[in-house]
């Protein structure tokens, strides 16, 4: 522990600034996102309107949301913490609440209320899953498929993933038991109200591992969401799983030929966290910032740039056209309901508890 | 000695003792010395034995239990882990005080993220319990066996307080017996379930790949090592600048080049079905695999093999070979006999650079290992930036470590260090 | 291929040529030929061909025109491991990794020799250059000197008809190399060798060799034993190229009786040997020893022309008297006085008379 404080001290002892003399507000805002397409999507609707209203501020990107959870622990550590506001998915966010990373946050005070003057609390309901966490999209993972190599028939449902005799050929799933396991489950004949329980036990383990084994040697495993779409433009695949979004810009932006498999599509949020241990300047910018950007209007502009949900109910309505191709986004929306007539609700504090313990027992499984 | 001692100390010009004199002299020259390497000495202790004094620290650091519940840790010492009943009220009230004030601290969570890598499902009964305990009177209330069971049914699991019980030391071997496969049991250390053993099969896999990445690259840079040493200096310069050219690409444009190449629709299976020699549709598995990532990781680290290699070569003067053919030694005999020999420290080198760099490697295995090529440190990464279980992290990065440092001891054992050369 | 030639030729270079670059000759039209036995050095300046022409015949480089034959047989296309030839290099090669013993066990390994008969051969090499403890040893551990002897060693160990050296003194110091100079000698003398030596040490061609092969510009300029390479050279490269040389130059009045008269270039007449001059007006360059100038009148022949010289330094060399004078508008011409009791000490700013036996003075082409 000492070895701990110590090397902490060392690190933070350079960087012990005077910021305590600031004013009420700082003036820099340090952003944490994913980079591409998303990025550029809240950079349009959240900042640059708050740049219009407050021109002093600065505003820095900082394209780290996948190491995320290992920076903000590094930086706790070392007691420096150079972010002000993070986006990352649902289940970090519990994570980094549970580690005490994360400020909690009291919906009521902290986001905006609806236009209507329904509490956000309300306007957001199940979405805030954690005590950190202030949700901006719904996305979801889910399939899609070269329309050129599937024959006359599309596949219309998730368990024609595992059909190798219809569809034959290669697909790509995310190397993590997230998601996977339910699927598996689902198409081995559980139902999607047991699937947890299921999974609970150790023969539901084994029984979702037996039917993935059914195309393991058929599967390209990705970790990184660009590599579903780039595997279906080449044809390496015939189908694979990625996040909506990634396959509406292969679709509409590129043209490539794919076609979206709705079926069971799983549905999952990003939103912003505070970190934890903020002085209080910067802190009160940030609040400032965030009851801004997640208000009914903007998430609704978001909308505009990428095909992601809003997460407040009150934001739905007012969903417009793609700012640049000027088609109508809703039908692309992860939540319209063409599109969510049977979808997986992944459930989270599950998920919290079992991820080491799957994930260890999935890691095995993929190096047999 | 007994001279000295009859004829007394040899004293200098001013009359101290010699050896005093030389000794303070000596001492002056060894400051000065250590004056000038200082900067390099502090830098390394910071950026480098710190860290990993701490990552070795951390691979057996278990303070969190008994630091956020003293109280259950010291009320759990008389419970029978082994009776399968779940321990007494006492116990209980000691965590709800326990809980109390660490959710006043808001590390309640933190202790049930640990105490999860161990047995799942604790993570939710903290989180759970936390929110509760915040209005329950640790004095008054009772009995909180029942109040715990209420918040979750999990808290009458005997498994969720051996767990605690297990884990309450501030030493744990835990994360090196999971690191091993091993967990521990009632009946002490035993082995994890067949389903859960990963971690060996990856470093069996980790060394035996880096071994053959290393050696394909001996293989491949020999050639080219000993073709640069031979040409003119100039030719020899411009051919180095091809051998250092994938130097200054990115590494993943290099990595993502190979998947253009290797894939089933990629450049070599085009070219291979165009020229007839496989079936369109047997197209060859050559990516996300281990060939894949032998074949990338083989290009990436090649000028790491061929530098040191070329270096050496270039210091062998070309009247070695002709000593040798001149005493009556054949091409071959003379290459094998006297040039190979002097080249070998160059293989050293270049080998313990390679295998090294392999071993260590994650981005490349990452993104074209599929599931069989990839390697321990792809582990060791998910742990650190994904399930945040750094401990665990650490005792595989111990490991790792430890296995280094014992190939490079065999490695001085047979081979000789003294007889690796950069040049 | 195999066309033996005259019965007491071993080595023999015919009509040989060689280009790197195809664009000019670095050997020009090379024809030698050497008993068994002998002892030749090549000697030369650096870029003169001796080296190619010793790399040729160890079958290093290939000739670009024209036969190499050892002991009447063409060699042109063996390989060099098949020619048994011993060679020594300029820098020793000796096998860094292996020890003393390993070194020089190597040639005969290689000839499938028993362990026993090696070790035999080993020894007594070993022996022969006084290296006899230091078999176990490795080259790094042993002085220049000694791995010089150990490289003599180890070209003699298999016993070749033909060793070759390539300036192996080059890297020794002076009283070393002397001695060492010495003992290569006698022992190539004693085993009976073929020996060609290079060097571009004059002194060291003029005390080892039997014959002395000097090249210049790609071709032998004369093949001679060292006293007649320094008593008659053939020509002004040789004169000024063996040992200490006065040059005058003038042209040839006049040649009869095996005596040219010269008019030097500021009037003066002297005597001198027609070498490779042929008539009267032709331009000459004369050539006088520094040892043959005599300067006490008494000493010097009736009737030959003498010539005016100013002294202008005395250097005192121990042994010997080296004094520069201004001679026929020479300011650099040197003669050396033995240093004897009876020998006069010549003063700078004394003004003498010089002169030689016709026979030392050598008329050579300009």
């Amino acid at each position: 522990m000492t070895l701990r404080k110590f090397t902490a001290a060392l690190a933070t002892s350079a960087l012990v600034a005077p910021a305590a003399f600031a004013a009420d507000m700082a003036d820099e805002l340090t952003l944490v996102s994913w980079g591409g397409a998303y990025q550029a999507s809240q950079q349009k609707a959240y900042v640059e309107p708050y740049l219009a209203a407050n021109p002093d501020v600065k505003i820095i990107w900082d394209e780290s949301s996948a190491e995320a959870v290992a920076k903000l622990r590094a930086m706790n550590e070392a007691g420096n913490i150079t972010w002000d506001l993070v986006d990352v998915v649902a289940s970090d966010s519990m994570r980094l609440c549970d580690e005490g990373l994360a400020m909690e946050l009291n919906a009521d005070e902290d986001l905006a209320a609806a236009p209507d003057g329904t509490p956000a609390s309300e306007d957001f309901g199940d979405l805030l899953v954690s005590d950190c966490f202030a949700p901006q999209i719904v996305y979801s993972t889910t399939f899609g498929y070269r329309t050129d190599m599937v024959g006359d028939t599309p596949p219309s449902s998730i368990c024609d993933v595992f059909d190798l005799e219809a569809y034959p050929g290669k697909r790509s799933l995310q190397k993590r038991p997230i998601d996977n396991m339910e699927w598996a489950l689902y198409c081995d004949g559980v139902a999607k109200e047991d699937i947890y329980d299921v999974l609970g036990t150790a023969e539901g383990v084994d029984r979702a591992l037996a039917k993935l084994d059914t195309i393991k040697d058929q599967v390209v495993w990705w970790t990184a969401g660009a590599e579903t779409p780039q595997l279906l433009a080449d044809g390496e695949v015939v189908m694979g799983s990625t996040f909506n979004g990634r396959l509406f810009s292969a679709i509409a932006e590129q043209g490539q030929p794919i076609g979206m498999l709705w079926d069971m599509q799983s549905f999952d949020l990003d939103g912003w966290i505070v970190p934890e241990g903020l002085p209080e300047d910067r802190k009160a910018r940030v609040m400032d910032f965030l009851k801004f950007a997640t208000d009914t209007q903007r998430l609704a502009d978001q909308a505009k740039y990428i095909s992601y949900g809003p997460a407040r109910k009150s934001s739905a309505p007012l969903v417009g056209m793609h700012a640049e191709l000027g088609i109508d986004m809703a039908p692309h929306m992860p939540t319209d309901p063409a599109n969510a007539g049977n979808v997986h609700i992944y459930d989270y504090e599950w998920w919290a508890d079992n991820r080491d313990d799957l994930d260890a027992k999935f890691q095995a499984w993929l190096a047999k | 000695m007994s001279d000295t001692a009859k004829s007394g100390p040899v004293l200098a010009a001013d009359g101290t003792p010699l050896k005093r004199s030389l000794a303070r002299a000596l001492r002056m020259q060894k400051m000065r010395a250590l004056m000038l390497i200082a900067p390099l000495l502090i830098f390394v202790l910071v950026t480098f034995i710190l860290p990993i004094a701490d990552m070795l620290f951390r691979s057996v650091e278990n303070q969190i239990v008994s630091d956020t519940l003293p109280r259950t840790v010291v009320a759990l010492e008389d419970w029978d882990a082994t009776s399968g009943e779940t321990p007494g009220e006492a116990v209980f009230k000691a965590m709800a005080a326990d809980l109390q004030e660490a959710a006043a601290a808001k590390i309640h969570t933190r202790v049930g993220s640990r105490l999860n890598y161990e047995t799942p499902g604790i993570s939710s009964l903290f989180r759970k319990a936390g929110r509760k305990v915040k209005k329950w009177d640790v004095e008054g209330d009772g009995p909180f066996k029942e109040m715990f069971l209420e918040v979750d049914d999990g808290w009458g699991d005997p498994d969720v307080w051996r767990t605690i019980q297990t884990y309450s030391p501030r030493l744990t071997n835990g994360y090196f017996l999971n690191a091993a496969d091993m967990q521990k049991g009632p009946d002490g250390p035993e082995m994890r379930p067949e389903n859960e053993r990963i971690y060996w099969v990856l470093f069996q896999r980790t060394l035996f790949m880096s071994l053959v990445i290393t050696a394909s690259c001996i293989l491949l840079g020999y050639p080219v090592a000993w073709i640069l040493a031979n040409l003119p200096s100039r030719t020899a310069n411009l051919l180095m600048i091809l051998v250092l050219l994938p130097f200054w690409t990115s590494l993943l444009v290099r990595t993502s080049a190979w998947k253009v190449m290797l894939q089933q629709q990629g450049v070599i299976n085009d070219t291979l079905v165009w020229l007839g020699l496989v079936a369109d549709d047997a197209r060859l598995v050559m990516i996300n695999n281990q060939f894949g990532t032998i074949v990338a990781m083989t290009h990436i680290l090649l000028p790491f093999m061929i530098l040191p290699m070329y270096s050496v070569m270039q210091t062998i003067n070309p009247s070695y070979l002709r000593a040798a053919k001149s005493l009556g030694a054949t091409n071959w005999t003379a290459f094998w006999r006297v040039y190979f020999p002097q080249s070998v420290p160059g293989i050293g080198a270049g080998s313990i650079l390679v295998f090294i760099l392999a071993i260590g490697y994650y981005i490349t295995p990452e993104l074209v290992g599929g599931t069989k090529g990839v390697f321990i440190s792809n582990r060791i990464a998910f742990h650190i930036s994904s399930s945040l279980n750094w401990g665990l992290a650490a005792a595989l990065g111990t490991i790792l470590l430890v296995v280094v440092l014992i190939l490079y001891w065999a490695y001085d054992k047979i081979v000789g260090i003294d007889n690796v050369k950069l040049g | 291929m195999a066309n033996k030639t005259s019965n007491d030729a071993f080595v023999e270079f015919e009509r040989v040529q060689k280009s790197y670059d195809g664009e000019t000759l670095v050997v020009k039209d090379l024809n030698l030929t050497m008993p068994k036995g002998e002892f030749l050095t090549m000697l030369g300046p650096s870029g003169s061909g001796k080296t190619t022409c010793l790399m040729m015949l160890a079958g290093f480089e290939t000739a670009t025109h024209g036969d190499i034959r050892l002991d009447g047989v063409s060699i042109n296309n063996i390989p060099p491991h098949k020619r048994g030839i011993g060679m020594v290099f300029q820098n020793y090669a000796l096998f860094p990794h292996m020890t003393i013993a390993e070194n020089l066990s190597f040639p005969l390994e290689v000839r499938k020799m028993g362990k026993s008969e090696r070790e035999e051969k080993v020894k007594r090499a070993l022996d022969m250059v006084e290296m006899g403890s230091f078999g176990g040893r490795r080259p790094a551990q042993l002085s220049g000197g000694q791995q010089q002897r150990v490289a003599l060693a180890r070209a003699l160990v298999f016993e070749p008809e033909l060793v070759l050296m390539d300036e192996p003194l080059g890297a020794l110091d002076k009283q070393l190399r002397e001695k060492m100079q010495f003992e290569i000698t006698h022992l190539a003398h004693e085993l009976g060798i073929t020996t060609v030596y290079v060097t571009h040490d004059q002194t060291e061609a003029l005390t080892m060799s039997d014959r002395v092969a000097v090249f210049d510009d790609g071709r032998i300029q004369q093949l001679a034993p060292p006293d007649e390479l320094y008593e008659q050279p053939q020509n002004s490269f040789v004169a000024q190229f063996i040992g200490e040389n006065n040059t005058l130059e003038g042209v040839i009045k006049d040649i009869k009786d095996g005596r040219a008269l010269v008019q030097l270039d500021g009037g003066e007449l002297i005597d001198c040997k027609p070498i490779n001059v042929s008539k009267p007006g032709e331009r000459t360059r004369v050539s006088i020893r520094p040892e043959r100038v005599e300067y006490n009148k008494d000493r010097l022949q009736e009737g030959v022309h003498t010539l005016k010289a100013e002294v202008l330094e005395f250097i005192y060399m121990g042994d010997i008297f080296r004094t520069r004078l201004r001679v026929a508008g020479n300011e650099d011409f040197i003669i050396k006085t033995r240093n004897a009791p009876d020998q006069v000490r010549l003063q700078p700013g004394q003004q003498i008379e010089i002169g030689w036996l016709p026979d030392d003075c050598r008329a050579l082409d300009a």
